[in-house]
């Protein structure tokens, strides 16, 4: 399938969760926030929380600003 | 000798800090020079912005959350480079989520990207909704004391008015629109925006408000650790003259010593 990820496509297997892209993205215990169709998915329901083909995908982080 | 400074910490959505001065986190060479000048600061609220993770960098890359670890700052998530209520509202969800659950923000909705001026019509409708979800909101503004006045009766926790544009450093532009909206506030007034120096800094202590927050005051600054310094003071000396009462302007000369015993009286 294929998902909108900060804005760029991006193709996943089939059934991938949204720990399974953050595994991918190597960012498995980061300080990162994220949104699916934009709605937060808590981290709690990262394990359970399944993608579909189509969803727009954003993770986020702190950066310096004012 | 006790502290002849006696003064109540600024409180905030039922925080209390002794510090006056808010920082922000950008613009700094890199976090080394970030997190001396935090320190140099001595502020207690640090803000930072909310931003899509560059994809692809290498695992264990320093983060800014190290920085400023949550656990010794108060961090203050912004709504930096949103230009609706919408865009607004999810940025302080993430920033939410991202801090497990922390509810206090800073809002700014900006209108372009010439000005970076306060939208404020966005502002109203994006305050109203984040206080609506349990929101604390420190709210970003123009100098217009209705529509502080405005944003305090929607619940927000703080007004902060710009004292000129975003990043102009061209300090305070309107004295007595800030004046008539501390005179009018039952929540804590703080400049926003447009600090360029020290004296920008102790000049809105001495009108009366309740705190300042900068960022590219200090990090601009030929030496943004030592301008973190000296904005610590600025930010003390005048909040002190502005709690001890400054003199009256006269229109003439008064002298400070005594006329009688002059030796050609």
């Amino acid at each position: 399938m294929q998902i909108l990820l900060n804005g760029e496509a991006r193709t996943l297997e089939a059934e991938a969760t949204v720990s399974d892209l953050i595994a991918a993205l190597d960012l498995t215990g980061r300080r990162i926030a994220v949104e699916v169709n934009e709605e937060i998915v808590p981290r709690s329901q990262h394990a359970q929380q399944g993608l579909a083909d189509g969803d727009r995908v954003e993770i986020v982080h702190a950066i310096g600003g004012g | 000798m006790t502290d002849p400074i006696q003064d109540q910490p600024l409180q905030v959505a039922g925080h209390r800090f002794a510090s006056r001065l808010l920082v922000g986190t950008g613009k700094y060479r890199d976090f080394d020079e970030a997190s001396a000048a935090i320190q140099a600061s001595g502020a207690e609220v640090v803000t930072f912005a909310v931003r899509r993770t560059n994809l692809g960098q290498e695992a264990g890359a320093p983060n800014l959350l190290d920085v400023v670890p949550p656990e010794r700052f108060t961090l203050l998530p912004n709504t930096a480079g949103c230009y609706t209520a919408k865009d607004a509202v999810r940025t302080c969800k993430l920033a939410r989520e991202l801090l497990d659950g922390h509810t206090l923000v800073k809002l700014e909705v900006l209108g372009d990207d010439a000005t970076l001026y306060p939208n404020v019509v966005e502002t109203l409708k994006a305050a109203e909704e984040l206080i609506k979800d349990g929101f604390d909101v420190m709210v970003y503004t123009s100098d217009d004391p209705i529509v502080a006045k405005e944003l305090e009766r929607l619940g927000c926790c703080a007004v902060m008015p710009l004292g000129s544009l975003i990043g102009s450093g061209h300090g305070i532009q309107n004295p007595h629109n800030l004046r008539l909206i501390i005179e009018q506030a039952e929540v804590p007034v703080l400049v926003d925006a447009g600090i360029g120096t020290a004296s920008d800094a102790a000049m809105a202590m001495e009108l009366g408000c309740d705190g300042v927050l900068m960022n590219s005051a200090i990090a601009h600054a030929r030496q943004p650790v030592l301008m973190a310094a000296a904005m610590k003071q600025a930010v003390e000396a005048g909040r002190a003259a502005f709690l001890a009462g400054r003199m009256p302007r006269r229109q003439s000369a008064e002298p400070s010593s005594p006329f009688a015993g002059r030796i050609n009286g």
